[in-house]
């Protein structure tokens, strides 16, 4: 690990402008990635400023409907948040099956948001990555591709995003609040990471010295229901396999309204718009979800190692579709939400 | 680069210097002598390194010590009441739920904070509804709120047996 300063943020404004006049500058939230990419020299940075006392603890109604989770709230306060627990459930549910209880809290929504792939030749300094070093080459295209991506992949990354939150807050329409130097931006979450391309050192359209501040989630409608599910190689304390964040609203058999996000599969949240499609206005019917789901996958590209994850985001899809639309489910949106 | 920070550690204040690349856990174990968290992986995935923080289970091997400059610490160490063991530490004695005992002091921290936790309310990834108020810690309760202290001897099932006697369950 190289020698690096440490400073503490005493405002947000404050953190930014230094952040953004240094290259050799970041951002440095519960650590629990980037601790770890210091020790694996993943990452290099020459200071440190730290952002976890700045005031954005809190998790707020927003006048409008729905809430707004500042950055540095825990992943453990944020699954057990009240609100989020009756009116978020598949938020609660991507948080709690991610990580350890240890880890949770002290891991922060910000730096949930900005962890970087698990992929074990980008973690590896002594291998070529094109994420980690650009131009170096990736070593995963033709490598182990056990965990790596089956959607929206481009031959020089083959990664996926590790973080369940971030899929259930794809699926809630999240929007993601940004602190610049020059001015505020309040990104779509689903326009926030962005897919390998030729670029894919860069996970999302943050540019450098932009602080995530808080997400902002909008209410759902009356009666709809939300879940999330994930599929790994153990049954705890391991990234997705693939998971599936839906959120579904049905009356008389039909489906009014579907949000549903992937995770495990791409390099960002998949939003599932073309599965949403096939949902909108039909009937809430297993025929139905399996047709959605093969739209949803048609156009997967599966590696060497990982065509398993197919046929296992089409199952999980209708899995939890399925699920959702069980009477005796109990997790449903309240009535004053 | 340097800087000052001081820890409340196991109920005593300490002052110390540290180059700001040091992690908690060796700022405890190397500069403090506090040696119950262990090292087991370094990097996040085993758990040995857990103690209370602020009165929160964490795990110290990704936290830098200058990040938590005025933190009050927990090891294992200071959860007995002079020669009294903590009820978990007497739960992991009753129950066997240990072989070599490397893992045991983070176990023993993490399932001290995980009780706390449960009996907040706070549901899990096996909880079937997240809204609900009350926490009911069965076997598969305990297994998924413990899952991220691994132990290589595989003492799981006396570690669950002691979470559960700790829990006020029965313990057969």
């Amino acid at each position: 690990m190289i020698p690096f300063g440490y400073q503490r943020a005493e405002d947000a404004e404050g953190a930014v402008a230094t952040v953004s006049r240094d290259p050799n500058a970041m951002f440095l939230g519960g650590g629990t990635n980037l601790v770890d990419h210091l020790k694996l020299g993943v990452a290099s940075p020459g200071l440190l400023v730290d952002v976890t006392g700045l005031p954005l603890d809190r998790i707020e109604p927003l006048p409008g409907g729905g809430v707004r989770i500042g950055a540095g709230v825990r992943n453990s306060d944020l699954a057990a948040d009240p609100t989020i627990r009756s009116h978020y459930p598949v938020l609660s549910q991507a948080l709690l099956s991610g990580a350890s209880g240890q880890l949770r809290n002290l891991a922060t929504t910000g730096g949930n948001l900005l962890q970087r792939t698990r992929c074990v030749y980008f973690q590896d300094v002594s291998t070529p990555c094109n994420k980690r070093e650009p131009g170096s080459g990736c070593s995963a295209v033709d490598g182990y591709t056990r965990y790596h991506a089956i959607l929206g992949a481009s031959r020089l990354c083959v990664a996926v995003h590790p973080s369940d939150m971030a899929v259930a807050m794809t699926a809630l329409d999240a929007v993601v609040q940004v602190q610049g130097p020059d001015r505020e931006r309040h990104i779509p979450l689903v326009d926030f990471h962005r897919l390998p391309g030729d670029a894919p050192q860069r996970d999302t359209v943050l540019t450098h010295g932009e602080l995530i501040t808080a997400v902002d989630l909008p209410s759902l409608p009356t009666g709809c229901r939300s879940r999330y599910r994930k599929v790994r190689d153990r049954a705890s304390y391991a990234f997705a396999l693939v998971s599936v964040a839906a959120v579904l609203d049905v009356g008389d058999g039909t489906v009014r309204d579907v949000w549903i996000a992937l995770g495990g599969v791409a390099h960002k949240p998949w939003r599932a718009t073309r599965a949403e499609e096939v949902l909108r206005g039909a009937p809430a019917t297993e025929e139905t979800f399996r047709r959605a789901a093969e739209a949803e996958l048609a156009d997967a590209q599966p590696l060497p190692d990982n065509a398993f994850k197919v046929p296992l985001a089409r199952n999980t899809l209708v899995s939890v579709l399925r699920d959702l639309t069980r009477r005796d489910l109990t997790s449903q949106t309240p009535e004053d939400s | 680069m340097e800087a000052e920070i001081t820890l409340l550690v196991d109920g005593a204040r300490r002052s110390l210097t540290v180059d700001t690349r040091t992690t908690l856990l060796d700022a405890l174990r190397e500069r403090l002598g506090a040696t119950a968290p262990k090292k087991g992986c370094d990097h996040g995935q085993c758990g040995s390194c857990t103690v209370l923080l602020n009165g929160r289970r964490a795990i110290t091997c990704l936290a830098l010590a200058v990040a938590h400059d005025g933190a009050e610490v927990t090891t294992a160490e200071g959860l007995a009441d002079g020669e009294t063991l903590h009820p978990v530490q007497q739960a992991f004695l009753d129950q066997d739920g240990l072989q070599c005992g490397y893992c045991t002091p983070g176990q023993i921290c993490s399932a001290v904070g995980m009780l706390d936790e449960a009996r907040a309310g706070w549901p899990s990834a096996v909880t079937s509804d997240v809204a609900g108020a009350a926490v009911e810690l069965d076997d598969e309760e305990i297994s998924e709120r413990m899952s991220g202290n691994l132990c290589r001897c595989g003492a799981y099932m006396g570690i669950v047996a002691a979470v559960r006697q700790a829990a006020g369950g029965e313990s057969p």
